[in-house]
């Protein structure tokens, strides 16, 4: 079963192996809590310090940035909750594509009395200055914070982040992008891209699942969301998970050091990948747009995307229908949505996400077993209509 | 046998992964690394069954159903989780709040946190053992009270609280009743079914678990709610949102199986040990036990050594690596506040130590620690012009010190 092929790696990613050979010391002997002040809580922060050190240059910050956190959506949810409540911020904006992380935080600031708005995506699902700009005119309330993605989970389109970031700031809005998808496939640059606040998860970029980090620009005040024991300067209070932090930063060193052969080998995957899904007829979802190099999202007409997907599986192949984090529903996708898709295509929506481990020979594997379940399916189909 | 130093007697901060613990854990962060949200492949499907199968070992533990079980990245999450989301959730009701000088700092910052957006709080003090006098409590509860949270065993004295008295009163008067217990897990029986407790958190790595994962009890009959704090795919039935870090979840799993079958033996190994510590301990002079020892888990010994200062004190035990208070405090140089609300002075809290001992302490160790703590007192007190007052019978509490 493990042996299938794995095409899902915006869900998550194998660990590497010298990531893995850095986490276990401190999975075993080395595993002295943080905060104690004895030689092996001494080991445990100079770890950490270390791994700050090189998430913080694998996006161009400063370690003093990096906040680490358990997770991507943890990231997200003190981003969005945190720079609302402690700056008394009336009015969010988010785009209208974001992830359930930051688009469910931003809909429950409602409680608090705080209004969250979505700015529209274009048929490409490009979320551009223009609409911004009309969403922040249409606001009733001074636009506080904005928050669009870097890239897209799904469609893995790339959004102009500088030029949304320059048009917030010039409204005196605090600017939020969650990158966990940019990361480890295009380059990411915090000073660069201009925000004040960026979300990232290591177990995206081939670490463990269970770090995260907001890298955030210090002039930003920001409320917690756990209290305690004050780890991470007070805004991230509980002990820090050390063999995960450790992962995380390897993890990050390597998905910089090694990403201009790693993109280059995944856009060339994804070119035969998409040559071959046109043969078939598929509709490839932001194709006019600047996308990951990893990621295709399409759909067949009058083909279910559950079904294929399943079909898939048997197959040995996983791919995702839409976000792991939503594929439990049914509801078609809310990206796919707001680039205007109609929605009996959307239903259709599969995702390939490849990985720099993938190859050329199952790309083509894949292609031919997509077209033979195609050709099955659409057989069934007939039958029923 | 020769002792390897620093001797490790820190098991209270956290403990060292059981290396059966991270053996089950890496398979999962190698071949079996799916996203156990993932459902539309076997890299998922295995994942997801790795987590149910320890939210089931953890459950046991506490006798729980597993599905009260929720994951968290820890005590601290928790502990946020609970207080937060169950007082914002109640907050109809009333808005008051009890708890105990002696909590951990995630019960108490939450707590403060809550004051400041509109609750009020009730920080009770314990009784000179460290305990919670039942009637105090019964006292403190008002018509508004939505939420008490008292801990089970304490961080720093290891005393165990009456939480199904505690429990029972709370339940009376329809308050909901939270219980932090990252300290206690096996090392106390816990028994959910009886025990009159609405929330409880939990975390694994001071249970020879990894770091990094906790979990909430989050009791469904009496059904509680709670607001989540942490929004997003909806994990966890919409209580905690955020992709489940498998490999950390089946070594809590693992971790709590392990506790559930050697908790007897290993306890009463452990009490052996302290019970040695504390006997040989006792042969230096003025010193003093913080906290009760009866109602205590035997893993903890808490001393002040009258007559030394705390930090030089720190400094001439490196060989053992010990606490001053919590690890979580540890970075700032005020005396324990869990020792002052026992009443101890500034002095006696300065310079207490908290041996904790665990599944890998030998008695060699012990041995180690008693003569190492004998001849270091020894030597700072030589030093010291109160232990010289205090010999020649200066009665030091009626000195008057000149002020410079």
């Amino acid at each position: 079963m493990q042996t299938a092929t794995y095409f899902d790696h915006n869900g998550t990613t194998r660990l590497d192996s010298r990531v893995l050979e850095r986490m276990l010391p401190f999975m075993t002997e080395q595993s002295g809590n943080a905060t104690s002040r004895h030689s092996a809580g001494r080991t445990a922060r100079q770890a950490i310090e270390q791994a700050r050190e090189q998430v913080a240059a694998a996006v161009g910050a400063y370690p003093s940035q990096v906040v680490f956190t358990g997770s991507g959506t943890e990231a997200d949810n003190l981003a969005i909750h945190g720079i609302a409540m402690a700056n008394g911020v009336e009015q969010v904006l988010i785009s209208a594509i974001e992830h359930p992380a930051v688009s469910r935080p931003a809909q429950a600031l409602q409680w608090q009395g705080i209004k969250t708005g979505l700015i529209a995506a274009d048929a490409n699902g490009v979320i551009r200055p223009a609409a911004l700009e009309a969403a922040i005119s249409g606001a009733t309330k001074p636009v506080g914070l904005v928050s669009v993605m870097l890239a897209n989970n799904e469609t893995g389109v790339i959004q102009p982040i500088s030029d949304l970031a320059e048009m917030a700031r010039q409204h005196k809005a605090w600017v939020h992008t969650d990158a966990v998808q940019a990361l480890g496939k295009i380059s990411v640059d915090f000073a660069e891209l201009n925000v004040h606040a960026m979300t990232l998860s290591s177990h995206k970029i081939h670490g463990p699942q269970g770090a995260g980090a907001l890298i955030l620009d210090k002039r930003v005040d920001i409320r917690p969301l756990l209290y305690g024991g004050g780890q991470e300067k007070g805004l991230r209070s509980g002990s820090e998970n050390l063999a995960a932090l450790v992962g995380f930063g390897m993890a990050a060193e390597l998905s910089t050091s090694g990403l201009a052969p790693r993109r280059e080998h995944m856009e060339k995957l994804r070119a035969r990948l998409e040559q071959g899904l046109a043969e078939l007829g598929a509709t490839l979802f932001g194709a006019g747009a600047a996308r990951l190099p990893n990621t295709s999202f399409f759909a067949f007409d009058g083909i279910e995307g559950e079904t294929l997907v399943m079909a898939l599986d048997r197959q040995g192949f996983a791919v995702a229908s839409g976000s792991a984090c939503s594929s439990d529903s049914t509801e078609p996708s809310h990206v796919l949505m707001a680039m205007g898709v109609n929605s009996d295509l959307a239903r259709g929506s599969v995702r390939v996400s490849l990985g720099y481990t993938n190859t050329m020979q199952e790309v083509d594997a894949f292609l031919l077993t997509l077209k033979g379940e195609l050709q099955r399916l659409r057989k069934l189909t007939a039958i029923a209509v | 046998m020769t002792v390897h130093t620093p001797i490790y007697l820190d098991y209270s901060a956290t403990t060292p992964t059981d290396p059966r613990v991270a053996e089950k854990m890496i398979p999962f962060l190698t071949e079996h690394f799916g996203n156990p949200a993932s459902r539309s492949h076997p890299f998922g499907w295995t994942a997801e069954k790795a987590v149910e199968n320890a939210r089931e070992e953890v459950a046991k533990l506490v006798n729980a159903d597993p599905r009260e079980i929720v994951w968290t990245s820890g005590a601290t999450e928790s502990n946020n989780l609970a207080i937060k989301g169950a007082a914002n959730f109640y907050s109809g009701k009333g808005k008051h709040i009890v708890t105990i000088q002696t909590e951990h700092k995630a019960v108490l910052d939450a707590v403060r946190e809550l004051e400041r957006v509109g609750f009020e709080a009730t920080y009770l003090a314990p009784e000179p053992n460290g305990l919670v006098d039942i009637e105090k409590f019964r006292a403190a509860l008002r018509p508004d009270t939505v939420l008490a949270s008292v801990m089970l065993v304490n961080n720093e004295i290891g005393v165990i609280q009456d939480i199904e008295t505690l429990g029972n009163i709370c339940r009376e008067q329809g308050i909901i009743f939270h219980v932090d217990a990252a300290q206690a897990t096996g090392k106390v029986h816990i028994d959910l079914e009886k025990l009159p407790v609405d929330l409880m958190s939990f975390s694994a790595h001071k249970t020879y678990g990894p770091k990094g994962i906790g979990a909430l009890y989050v009791r469904r009959k009496p059904r509680v709610r709670l607001e989540a704090q942490m929004h997003g795919g909806g994990h966890e039935r919409g209580l905690r949102s955020g992709t489940l870090a498998t490999h950390q979840i089946v070594g809590m799993g693992e971790a709590f199986r392990i506790a559930r079958e050697e908790m007897d033996l290993e306890n009463a190994r452990v009490r052996r040990l302290r019970d040695r510590l504390l006997t040989g301990l006792q042969e230096i002079d003025e010193v003093y036990v913080n906290g009760d020892m009866k109602q205590r888990v035997p893993h903890n010994l808490n001393i002040s050594f009258n007559f030394v200062e705390g930090e030089s004190l720190i400094m001439a035990v490196k060989d053992i690596a010990v606490s001053s208070g919590s690890a979580c405090t540890s970075a700032s140089l005020e005396p324990s506040y869990v020792l002052r609300a026992l009443g101890r002075s500034d002095e006696l809290a300065h310079s207490s130590i908290r041996f904790s001992i665990g599944r890998f302490t030998t008695e060699e160790e012990v041995d180690y620690t008693i003569e190492l703590m004998k001849s270091k007192i020894g030597k700072l007190r030589e030093l010291s012009p109160l232990w010289e007052m205090h010999l020649e019978g200066v009665d030091l509490s009626k000195v008057e010190w000149a002020a410079h």
